[in-house]
């Protein structure tokens, strides 16, 4: 708090006052409705709807098509974030030993942030299009049947390729950050005694960038569950099948494209709590960091 | 390092210059996609559906990029590429904009006034971190219906220059002003006005080129939100028309337009971050921690 203020009263209103209303018109108010038509079913003309409690919720969790989308997002989700910091990370550890040239690579590393997810996606497909991607006569060449668009496996390796591309510049950035902050005496030390580079990585550098790790861990999970639906829209609409149908598309497809209401507010209300459990662990990390940091 | 190389300066090279080539590795499949559709872009469809795509450019790329903007574009997407460019631009520009306005605006509030529910003023926005539009799709689509918001600029932009993150970063930035700097301006007679434009104002100038790239970039890469709120191809972005040129694709699609448009839906983002990379990447690293 700080000692001294202004005196005015009415002003710090007025100042708020336009955050505040988008805020409570296009976040609170449809995030009230979603919990409101999570507990109610309507009838198939709209006309009226009936409290129902938490059948909705019943009915979700026990749908085969849900627990389909479930599994896919998790599956989605673990190879996105792994992939994307893995590769990030070992690109981070050679960039910082390297002296000049540093800023030449960073600066080709940060592009596909700057890439829409979806386009992510139309370039990946454009690469790998089974009828004219350049990359795909290769693997046409050594035998494979390669067709994300009808094979499910392929299409997931498909995306999970795309939405990792996107991510790594983002990663990188923060990983190269992390690196910096790491004491060089520390190395230096463990290089007298002896020390592998490898060893020393392992015992050294990598404990000492858990900090950033988990909050990447954290922010690329959201950026995979999130995030990542243009590329999902834009590339496979969910399919071959259902293949590539992730909770976030299934809650679009069935609230606004089959207009299903009860089940995908139902489906919205879970998806809230799990954004907010994932805020919650990252905060109260972050309030970890600070002691040691 | 302990495979027999006896000098360490010798061994340090080494490892130097396979850490280059691992650099020059990542730096090929990071950059290959984008260099792969500017390629395409620059050659006829007949060569691009000609697979393998030859690694340099062609002599189509005039052609192209002149077909592409006077109105060929038009002919497969129903609104021209000028029209495109400058709807995700003028978008790209207003959420950016109104973000560091709103949130800047917010910030000042909170940070210098006392006032009844500061706090819960300030909670209020915070959490709407917790609240993404992917989690509350259908209802908020019903509000802009009701508000007359569909196929609007408003409606495209209004909704999303609510931004918890910039609050928060402009929040913390404007709590390590000294409150020798205020009490100083206020025995000089300065008003909130005054103090704003005179003292904060060019001191948060680094944080706001940051976070004018940050917010440049989330504007002009939005998908969700336009796919929901416009129905009209004269309101589309150009990364939607992308989008819609290739699901109605079919033999007779001139995949070279299609890769033109790519790269100009890429390209304005890429030459922000790449030219404002030093607001960027300091913006990027401090905000998000």
């Amino acid at each position: 708090m700080r000692r001294t203020v202004f005196p005015h009263k009415l002003l710090p209103w007025l100042l708020l006052a336009p955050q505040l209303a988008i805020t409570l018109i296009f976040f609170y108010w449809p995030a009230a409705q979603a919990f409101r038509q999570s507990v109610l079913r309507e009838d198939p003309f709209g006309l009226s709807s009936t409290f129902v409690g938490l059948a909705n919720f019943r009915k979700v969790l026990n749908d085969p098509a849900y627990l389909n989308a479930l599994q896919v997002t998790v599956i989605f989700s673990v190879l996105v974030a792994f992939f994307a910091m893995a590769i990030a990370l070992f690109l981070a550890v050679q960039v910082e030993k390297i002296i000049r040239g540093k800023g030449f690579y960073r600066t080709l590393m940060i592009w596909p942030y700057a890439v829409a997810p979806a386009i992510a996606g139309m370039l990946w497909l454009f690469m790998f299009n089974p009828s004219f991607g350049t990359l795909a006569w290769p693997l046409r060449q050594m035998g494979i049947n390669w067709n994300p668009l009808l094979d499910g496996d392929q299409a997931m390796a498909l995306v999970v390729a795309a939405a990792t591309w996107k991510q790594i510049s983002y990663n990188f950035l923060f990983f190269v950050a992390g690196l910096q902050a790491i004491p060089k005496s520390l190395l230096e030390a463990a290089a007298i005694d002896g020390a592998t580079k490898r060893r020393a990585f392992w015992t050294i550098v990598f404990p000492l960038l858990t900090p950033t790790t988990f909050f990447l861990l954290v922010v690329n999970t959201v950026y995979a569950l999130f995030d990542t639906f243009g590329i999902i829209h834009a590339v496979t609409s969910g399919g071959p099948g259902k293949a590539t149908e992730t909770l976030v598309y299934k809650v679009y497809n069935d609230g606004f494209v089959n207009l299903i209401m009860g089940d995908s507010a139902a489906q919205s209300v879970i998806l809230m709590v799990i954004v907010i459990a994932l805020t919650a662990f990252q905060f109260r990390f972050i309030e970890k960091r600070v002691h040691y940091g | 390092m302990d495979n027999g190389t006896h000098s360490p300066l010798v061994a340090r090279g080494a490892a130097r210059t396979l850490a280059h080539l691992w650099m020059i590795l990542g730096v090929i499949i990071v950059a290959f996609p984008v260099y792969y559709v500017f390629i395409a872009s620059t050659h006829s469809v007949q060569t691009i559906l000609r697979p393998p795509l030859p690694l340099l450019p062609g002599s189509e790329a005039f052609e192209n990029y002149r077909a592409a903007f006077s109105g060929e574009i038009n002919r497969i997407g129903g609104v021209s590429l000028w029209r495109l460019l400058g709807n995700t631009t003028l978008i790209a520009v207003g959420i950016a904009v109104g973000k560091i306005v709103i949130s800047m605006a917010s910030a000042y509030a909170i940070v210098f006034f006392k006032f009844p529910f500061r706090m819960a003023c300030f909670w209020l926005i915070f959490i709407t971190l917790m609240l993404p539009v992917e989690v509350r799709i259908q209802p908020t689509y019903k509000v802009m219906v009701d508000l007359g918001l569909i196929d609007t600029y408003a409606g495209l932009i209004l909704p999303l220059i609510a931004s918890a993150t910039a609050t928060l970063l402009f929040r913390q930035f404007f709590m390590t002003i000294p409150d020798e700097l205020l009490e100083a301006a206020r025995v000089d007679g300065a008003g909130p006005w005054r103090f704003f434009k005179d003292i904060l104002w060019p001191l948060s100038l680094t944080n706001v080129a940051a976070i004018f790239v940050i917010q440049f970039i989330y504007g002009w890469t939005q998908y969700l939100w336009p796919l929901l709120v416009t129905n009209s191809n004269e309101m589309n972005t150009i990364v939607i028309a992308l989008k819609k040129m290739i699901s109605f694709a079919d033999a007779d699609t001139p995949w070279n337009l299609v890769m033109v448009t790519s790269v100009l839906a890429i390209l304005p983002p890429i030459l922000v971050v790449v030219l404002m990379q030093r607001w960027f990447v300091k913006g990027l690293v401090e905000t998000e921690k």
